[in-house]
């Protein structure tokens, strides 16, 4: 035999390896699309029957209900612009609570390894004692015990200093509001964005060329504080006033005014996520060996600069992916709004559903949103794995 | 798939492999006969690890033909399985089944693919172990083994499925100095009791007393071939006496 | 030449270290008032304790702890007709028994599992129950005493494994049949979806004893070499992970029946454990990837050298590793899917969180929220918490050896 290429032509399919493989693929998609079809066929069937068809025209009806939180919004307002609200929403505790979590679980974390026996012990407790609750029974708390029952009337509402009410119909803080001149101001805020990011470019291109070590960022930070100060003086009146909740008759005016929904989500959240990230704190710190501490200590480091330049980038290394999902894992708690009365994309969902009647289309979009910011995550993520890896060549 | 016994019992004809875009097999030829001893030797990185990995298709070759005792090594699922129970395999990671003990690890393929009783899969396991001199281990798991002993269980799990062709891949490299002769002499053993084995080793020491032939491999192509005592002796080429150079100092 | 050096010096025996004053003191000079910041934390902490413990144990005193034995049947057990109440604990028996078996012939692990389950109901026995549940509790104990010696017994007779493998599989759907029942040998219970807490730990159970297996399919098609099943493992998995629990189920509720033919009407239970089961089955796949991907190379290499196909290959050699490896996870997952039924509430069943909402709502017991919260805030904590205990000393022991 003197062929150049191993002979195919020759082997039955039923035996032949690459012909195996197609097939199999092949019987299992077959077998999946079927599977589908059928359902689909089910759904076909069950929607001609109630007289329904699977269009996303009723998002510009009308919505009909209240949402008593969020971005400006009424009950004429079409369903779509609804929904908008509630993915807001749900982008706000998020945000805030990712925040608020964070801030308590580095806390935590580093607690844990402190060298004071009581600190450490009382982190471990909390730890322990919030990972072992489920979320559910501790929003619970939040909302049925603490604001609801808990907290007092508007009439008697405990004070904390800074003009900050704490109710049983929410927590009322000075906020700020824009004014007139707030317009004239924001060209100098964005001004003053632009100018600090040439600053930034060129001060990291001059440390270059000179060779020399140095923050860039602290020079921007400074010259955007200094544009946003001038253009405050500068602008006729203040742009920002500072407005501050006052007891009236029967309700508080002014200020922001965060409702006990969102109040006991927060805190649960918060709470909740805190005490796993204050693990991962832990674990990311604990992973980065002692004799890293010592060869920089060796080498001449001083302390601050120990933890900035050795421990902190190798403990992010560690940290950051399972902190992202975290993160992830509270975006999507997120939706226990519902059984709180908070109105995140979840609840305002279900509720074009109870007054739509279109199962397919909200199931589609609200798990469309959720999904839309799992990938976001994990986009992030990935771009930033990659990223530490490059930094490791 | 007719092909004349006495062409050899591996018939490896200009065989190639890429990586991608790297070039690993450049057109390797060479043919084995049945009871020959082979040691290839190389540089790590030119390929002869990949070589005998396509023999049992742990790598699969784009060009070439590859023909074991008369089977072609081709797609067809018949031959590449007929092939895998002719060839046996020993790994330098050893790769033994740490849930297993070492009787199991043995007796494992004879009793699923040779359909052998259980009773006389242990049997034919009990005996190999006695073969590789460790019978007494039979109950104990690889991970309170040594090394030596790990990689002479290995030996004999490849024993067990009685393959006409043993391939070795390193087997001594992983090990620790001490434990090398134990291995090198079961693989003698071998030799001398008439298996085909092609064995991809540095030990030249065994190369020089059990090899029938010996190969050297570089950048994917089989540069020199030769017996023993002309190879180390009488080098030809001059990357040959490179190689030699380089690894005979010490 | 006078040679002064000495060769061989003389052994001196060990002198004990300077004493620092009493032990306690230097404890405590060391891990409270090492340093200034440490002293001021100390001092705070200690002020934040007293504070709190003194608050907790005012109102804990003054609390109305009579809700809950009260409620204790609803709680526990919801709706669950009290004549068929013999099934539920006849249901714990096995479980106690077997615990009690395996804890005889294996010792270690689960020797301290079914101690604490025996020594908890002899605990509550002592609590003020009525007699007859006193007499019930204590039955646990004694299951759990004698499926140990019969353990402890059958040690080393080899067909013994196999039947207490067989025991703890078959447990499984005894007990489902026992709770609810089998047209024919027992009568089936009306409404399933009042049950309290007992629904709790069937969702957690089903749950887990279902996704395991789909799961591990799940892991091994995403580790496919064919694309197609590669992709649809893969889409299926990052899709139910990427959503939330709770929007699964308001697909359960709503959408499912639209899915299904018109004459297929799964109640809500099963679609309660058919959705719980397709969400964890995700994350198990994820748990159970993680083991496969820990898996060297050289092992299945080794396997098709030896002749095993892809199909012996994985089942003999690639998952008895994984799945150990993966054990812990598997455990974490079941504290979270545990923790997760508490959703179910969403969907109008009523297990323990939501039928306390009932409660709250008697006229009788206005004002017993905290009380009930706490009482479920501990029933959980305890449950998870022996649990991921339990995973970390198994941790610790499949870590270590071999075997």
């Amino acid at each position: 035999m003197s062929n150049k290429v191993a002979s195919s032509h020759s082997i039955p399919f039923w035996r032949d390896v690459r012909v195996l493989h197609v097939i199999g693929q092949v019987l299992f998609l077959v077998v999946i699309a079927a599977g589908i079809w059928w359902l689909l066929n089910n759904l076909q069937t069950n929607l001609k029957a109630c007289g329904l068809k699977i269009s996303f025209g009723f998002l510009k009806n009308t919505a009909g209900f209240p949402i008593s939180e969020g971005l400006r919004y009424d009950p004429t307002d079409v369903n779509g612009y609804a929904f908008w609200v509630g993915i807001v929403n749900t982008i706000r505790v998020a945000v805030i609570g990712i925040v608020f979590a964070t801030v308590i679980g580095t806390v935590i974390g580093v607690a844990r390894l402190s060298n004071n026996w009581l600190v450490k012990k009382l982190a471990g407790l909390y730890v322990e004692i919030i990972r072992n609750i489920p979320l559910l029974v501790q929003l619970f708390f939040w909302y049925f015990a603490v604001m609801l029952t808990g907290l007092p009337m508007v009439k008697n509402s405990i004070s904390l200093p800074g003009s900050i009410y704490l109710t049983r119909r929410g927590v009322y803080i000075p906020w700020a509001t824009a004014t007139e001149s707030f317009n004239t101001w924001i060209f100098y805020v964005i001004g003053g964005l632009a100018l600090a990011i040439i600053v930034y470019v060129l001060r990291r291109m001059q440390l270059k060329r000179t060779e020399r070590p140095g923050f860039p960022i602290i020079w921007a930070i400074t010259v955007l504080i200094l544009t946003l100060v001038a253009g405050w003086f500068l602008t006729s009146g203040n742009p920002l006033a500072l407005s501050v909740p006052v007891l009236k008759k029967f309700n508080f005016a002014g200020g922001l005014w965060l409702s006990t929904s969102f109040t006991a989500l927060l805190m649960g959240l918060s709470v909740y996520t805190g005490a796993f990230i204050a693990e991962i704190v832990r674990a990311g710190i604990l992973a980065v060996s002692k004799g890293q501490t010592e060869a920089a200590k060796a080498v001449g480091l001083r302390n601050t600069q120990v933890l900035r330049l050795v421990i902190l980038p190798q403990a992010m290394r560690v940290i950051i992916p399972p902190l992202a999902s975290q993160y992830l894992n509270l975006t999507k708690n997120s939706s226990l709004a519902i059984l709180i009365g908070y109105y995140d994309l979840m609840n305002v969902g279900t509720t074009i559903f109870n007054q739509t009647g279109r199962a397919v289309e909200m199931i589609l979009l609200i798990m469309a949103s959720y999904l839309t910011m799992s990938l976001l995550t994990s986009l992030l993520m990935n771009y930033y794995n990659r990223r530490m890896k490059l930094v490791e060549r | 798939m007719s092909v004349t016994s006495n062409e050899g019992i591996i018939i490896y004809r200009d065989v190639h492999k890429w990586y991608g875009d790297f070039h690993v097999l450049r057109g390797i030829t060479f043919t084995m006969q049945k009871g020959e001893v082979i040691v290839i030797c190389g540089p790590s990185g030119s390929g002869k690890s990949t070589c005998i990995r396509t023999i049992n298709r742990l790598e699969e070759h784009q060009r070439g033909q590859i023909i074991v005792d008369g089977v072609e090594l081709t797609n067809d699922l018949r031959n590449i399985e007929t092939i895998r129970r002719e060839v046996g395999m020993v790994f330098q990671q050893f790769n033994l089944f740490p849930h297993l003990s070492v009787l199991q690890n043995v007796a494992l393929a004879p009793f699923w693919v040779l359909k052998m009783k259980k009773s006389k899969a242990e049997e034919v396991a009990t005996q190999l172990l006695e073969r590789v001199g460790i019978p007494e281990q039979a109950q104990k798991y690889p991970g309170q083994l040594s090394g030596g002993q790990q990689q002479r269980v290995a030996i004999a799990r490849a024993l067990a499925m009685a393959p006409k062709i043993m391939l070795f891949d390193e087997p001594t490299s992983a090990l620790d100095p001490e434990m090398i002769k134990e291995v090198l002499d079961v693989m003698k053993e071998l030799a001398l009791s008439g298996m085909t084995m092609i064995v991809v080793t540095h030990e030249m020491g065994f190369a020089r007393e059990v090899a029938d032939r010996i190969i050297f491999f570089d950048y994917g192509q089989l540069v020199e071939e030769n017996t023993p005592e002309e190879f180390f002796h009488n080098p030809q080429h001059e990357r040959t006496k490179l190689f030699l150079s380089q690894i005979l100092d010490y | 030449m006078n040679d002064n050096r000495q060769i061989v010096h003389t052994v001196k025996e060990q002198l004990r270290p300077p004493s620092e004053r009493i032990p306690v003191f230097r404890w405590l000079k060391e891990n409270l008032f090492s340093s200034w910041l440490n002293v001021i934390l100390t001092v705070l902490a200690v002020a934040v304790i007293v504070m709190v413990l003194f608050g907790l144990l005012k109102w804990a005193l003054g609390a109305r702890w009579e809700v809950i034995p009260a409620n204790l049947k609803l709680l526990l057990v919801g709706t669950y007709p009290v004549e068929y109440l013999w099934r539920v604990w006849t249901t714990g028996y096995i479980i106690a028994f077997l615990l009690g078996f395996s804890s005889g012939s294996h010792g270690g692990l689960m020797r301290r599992v079914s101690t604490v389950v025996a020594s908890v109901s002899i605990l509550m026995a002592i609590l003020p129950f009525p007699w007859g549940t006193r007499g019930w509790l204590l039955g646990i104990a004694v299951a759990a005493a004698i499926g140990f010696s019969l353990g402890h017994l059958s040690k080393g007779i080899r067909w013994c494994k196999r039947l207490e493998i067989a025991a703890w599989l078959l447990s499984f759907p005894i007990s489902l049949v026992l709770l609810n029942g089998l047209g024919g040998i027992l009568p089936v219970i009306e409404r399933r979806t009042t049950w309290g807490f007992l629904l709790n730990l069937i969702g957690a159970v089903v749950g887990i004893g279902l996704s395991f297996p789909i799961g591990v399919l799940l892991a091994l098609g995403r580790r496919s070499e064919l694309p197609a099943i590669r992709w649809v493992c893969t889409a299926y998995i990052e899709i139910i992970r990427g959503v939330p629990l709770i929007s699964l189920l308001f697909m359960a509720s709503i959408m499912l029946q639209l899915l299904l033919p018109t004459n297929v009407r799964p109640d809500l239970l099963i679609r309660a454990m058919m959705t719980i089961t397709a969400f964890s089955a995700a994350y198990m796949a994820e748990n159970v990837r993680g083991g496969l991907q820990a898996i060297p190379r050289g092992q299945y290499e080794a396997a098709s050298a030896v002749g095993l196909n892809k199909a012996l290959g994985t089942i003999l050699i690639i998952l008895p590793q994984a799945l150990r490896l993966v054990i812990p996870a598997i455990v974490g997952q079941f504290i979270a899917l545990f923790m997760d039924t508490t959703l179910f509430g969403f969907i109008a069943i009523l297990e323990l969180l939501n039928i306390t909402r009932s409660i709250m709502g008697n006229i009788e017991w206005r004002g017993t929220i905290f009380e009930l919260y706490v009482f479920i805030g501990v029933v959980f904590w305890i449950l998870c918490y022996s649990m991921s205990y339990v995973s970390r000393r198994m941790e610790k022991t499949l870590g270590v050896g071999e075997r």
